[in-house]
C-alpha cells in the first residue's frame, strides 16, 4: 500500500498556505513540528467545554478534566511502552525534563569529585544543566567524542565509564547532524559498571519505536511540540525505582501529602513531580497527537521518512559546492549542509523568499560547530508530511541560491 | 550632496522596481559586494555589533565635521543592508544623522520582512550608528 500522502498533508492545516506568494515548503521539523487537526480541535474543545483544574475539585469538569489528563498519562505511556503510568511525569518539554533529572538525580547521587558523562553532539540544553549541577556539586563533565561522519567514537567508552561517572545524558538522535546513537550498546555498557543512562529523545520520538523497557534506559525525555503536538509540554520517563529513589525538583501543589510548618511529607509517584497546576492542555494535546502518529502507523511513517532520506541522499550531494555535515547513514531525517562559501544565514533568507523553511545558526549545538570548525549550518529537517517534490524544490531552490551567492 | 531625505526617497523609489524579492536580494548583494573593504584593524571584537546571526562589524570616523562609516560582514545580504545604511549616513554632520528619522528601512519593506532577530541586528546597527553620531556630537561640543 502507498503512503497517503495527499491525506496526511490535509490533516495539517497550516501546510495549506503560501508565503511571499508561493507554496510553504516546511523543513523546519527539527525546531518544531505542526499539528494536525485533530490536535487543534482537541485543544479547542477542552478550553471551550472542558477547563477546570484537575486532581481537586469536586465538580463534574473537574472529574472530567482530571480523567482526560491522567488517560493523556496512559496513552504517553504505551507510546513509550513503560511498564507503569508511576514511570510517566508531564513537564513543559524535554529542556524541563532534562533540568529535572539534572536536579532530583543530582540532587541525591552527585557530589563533589564525581563525573557526569554527556556527548559532543549533545544540543545545549543536554549540556549547560549538567554544567550547572557540576558547579552545584563540585563535579566534572566529561565528553565522549564523535568521528567526522558525526558518529560517537566508542572506543574509549570504558575509560570515559569510570568508577567516579554518576550518570550518562545522551542524546537519542543528533538534532544538528541527524545521526542515530548506537544507544543500547552504550546503556549495556553503563549499566555493566551500574551507571545510569539518560536519553534526550527529543529529534527521536517523532521519527522511530521508541520502547524504553527495550531500550533499557533509566531516564527518557522528549518534547510535545517536536511530535505534532502543542508546545509547553513534554514527558520526563524514569524506572519507577529510581523516581522513587530522587527528591522532586520543585515544591508546591498537588505534588505533596500532608503539610505542617515543621514539615512536608510528598505524594506518591508520577504526581510527587507535578508541583502546582498541570498543563493538562498540554498534556491531553501531546496525547491527542501520539494517538493521531499511531492512527498512522509509526512503522508507516518510518518507512517513507526512509524513502525521504534515500532521495536526499540521491539529491542534495549531487549538488555542487554543497558539502553534509554529518553523514551517517543511520539516520534520522535531517540534513545540515554548507553551500560552497556561502554564510548560512545568506542562503537562509534567499530560501525563505522561495517559500523554503529551513534553519540555519549553531542550531544550539556550538561544540558540533566547533568541531567542524565552522560557525553554523543550514538544516532542512523533515517528517512524514514532507515529500520528495519538496525535496527536489529545496534542490532547485539551493541551485539559485548559490547562483546568487556565487 | 543630496539631502538625507531625498536619499531615501531614491532609495524607496529604487526599490519599488522590483516585483520579487529576490531581485531586491541580487541588488543588496550587488551593493555589497561594491562597499569597500574594511581595514583588517576594523574586524574585531571591538567593532562588532551583537543582535545578528551573521557578523557585523562598523566603525566611524569624523572628517571636517562630517562622519565616515566603514562596515562589512561576514554574510553579503546583510552587507548589503550595511552599505545602504552606509550610503545614505556617510559624509552628513551629526545633527543631520540625529535629526532625521531612517524612514526607509520601513518603507522598503526590510524591516517587516525580516524576522524579530533579524530585525534586532538591523536596529542594532542604526542604533549603533547614531551612536556614533552622539558621541562625535558631543566630541565637538567639548572642543
Amino acid at each position: 500500500m502507498s503512503f497517503p500522502i495527499d491525506q496526511i498533508r490535509s490533516d495539517f492545516p497550516i501546510l495549506q498556505q503560501e508565503v511571499y506568494k508561493k507554496p510553504l515548503i516546511y523543513l523546519d521539523n527539527g525546531a518544531t513540528t505542526q499539528k494536525p487537526r485533530v490536535v487543534i480541535d482537541t485543544i479547542r474543545e477542552l478550553q471551550e467545554l472542558h477547563n477546570s483544574s484537575i486532581h481537586r475539585g469536586i465538580h463534574f469538569l473537574s472529574e472530567q478534566m482530571t480523567g482526560r489528563y491522567e488517560d493523556a498519562r496512559e496513552t504517553a505511556r504505551g507510546f513509550i511502552n513503560a511498564k507503569s503510568t508511576n514511570e510517566i511525569i508531564f513537564t513543559s518539554g524535554a529542556t524541563g525534563s532534562i533540568n529535572a533529572v539534572a536536579f532530583s538525580f543530582g540532587e541525591k547521587y552527585v557530589g563533589a569529585g564525581d563525573e557526569i558523562l554527556i556527548s559532543e553532539m549533545e544540543h545545549h540544553s543536554n549540556i549547560v544543566p549538567w554544567q550547572m549541577l557540576c558547579e552545584r556539586k563540585g563535579a566534572s563533565l566529561k565528553v565522549i567524542p564523535f568521528n567526522d561522519q558525526g558518529e560517537l567514537v566508542l572506543n574509549e567508552l570504558d575509560s570515559l565509564l569510570t568508577e567516579r561517572t554518576r550518570i550518562v545524558a545522551l542524546t537519542h538522535a543528533s538534532n544538528s547532524m541527524g545521526t542515530v546513537n548506537p544507544v543500547k550498546e552504550v546503556i549495556r555498557r553503563a549499566h555493566e559498571k551500574d551507571i545510569p543512562v539518560m536519553l534526550d529523545g527529543a529529534q527521536m520520538v517523532q521519527h522511530g519505536n521508541v520502547d524504553v523497557q527495550e531500550l533499557d534506559c533509566d531516564f527518557y525525555v522528549f518534547s510535545s511540540h517536536k511530535i505534532f503536538g502543542p508546545t509547553g509540554s513534554g514527558v520526563l520517563y524514569g524506572k519507577e525505582a529510581l523516581l522513587e529513589e530522587i527528591p522532586p525538583y520543585q515544591g508546591g501543589g498537588d505534588m505533596v501529602d500532608q503539610v505542617t510548618f515543621e514539615s512536608t511529607s510528598y505524594n506518591t509517584l508520577p504526581f510527587k513531580f507535578e508541583a502546582g497546576t498541570a498543563n493538562y492542555v498540554g498534556a491531553i494535546g501531546l496525547a491527542a497527537a501520539l494517538d493521531y502518529l499511531k492512527s498512522v502507523g509509526i512503522s508507516v511513517l518510518q518507512q517513507y521518512e526512509q524513502k525521504l532520506i534515500d532521495y536526499a541522499w540521491q539529491k542534495l550531494p549531487a549538488i555542487e559546492g554543497l558539502k553534509i555535515y554529518g553523514t551517517s547513514r543511520n539516520r534520522i531525517s535531517v540534513f545540515s549542509f554548507l553551500l560552497g562559501d556561502a554564510h548560512p544565514y545568506d542562503a537562509g533568507m534567499i530560501l525563505d523568499k522561495m517559500g523554503i523553511a529551513v534553519r540555519t545558526g549553531t542550531h544550539c549545538t556550538q561544540p558540533v560547530m566547533d568541531h567542524f570548525g565552522i560557525s553554523g549550518t543550514i538544516r532542512a529537517s523533515m517528517v512524514f508530511y514532507n515529500t520528495t517534490d519538496e525535496i527536489d524544490k529545496l534542490a532547485e531552490g539551493i541551485e539559485k541560491t548559490m547562483q546568487m551567492l556565487s | 550632496m543630496t539631502d538625507l531625505n531625498e536619499m531615501q526617497q531614491d532609495i524607496v523609489e529604487e526599490f519599488s522596481v522590483f516585483e520579487d524579492w529576490l531581485d531586491r536580494y541580487n541588488y543588496l548583494i550587488e551593493l555589497g559586494n561594491d562597499l569597500p573593504e574594511i581595514d583588517p584593524q576594523y574586524r574585531t571584537n571591538e567593532y562588532l555589533i551583537n543582535g545578528c546571526q551573521s557578523k557585523v562589524w562598523l566603525f566611524a570616523d569624523l572628517v571636517d565635521g562630517k562622519l565616515e562609516f566603514k562596515a562589512d560582514s561576514d554574510a553579503i545580504i546583510v552587507k548589503g543592508i550595511v552599505a545602504l545604511l552606509v550610503k545614505v549616513l556617510n559624509g552628513r554632520t551629526p545633527s543631520e544623522i540625529l535629526d532625521n528619522e531612517l524612514h526607509f528601512i520601513e518603507d522598503i519593506g526590510l524591516r517587516q520582512n525580516l524576522s524579530p532577530t533579524r530585525s534586532n541586528g538591523l536596529l542594532a546597527m542604526v542604533k549603533k550608528m547614531k551612536l556614533y553620531a552622539i558621541a562625535y556630537k558631543a566630541k565637538e561640543q567639548q572642543n
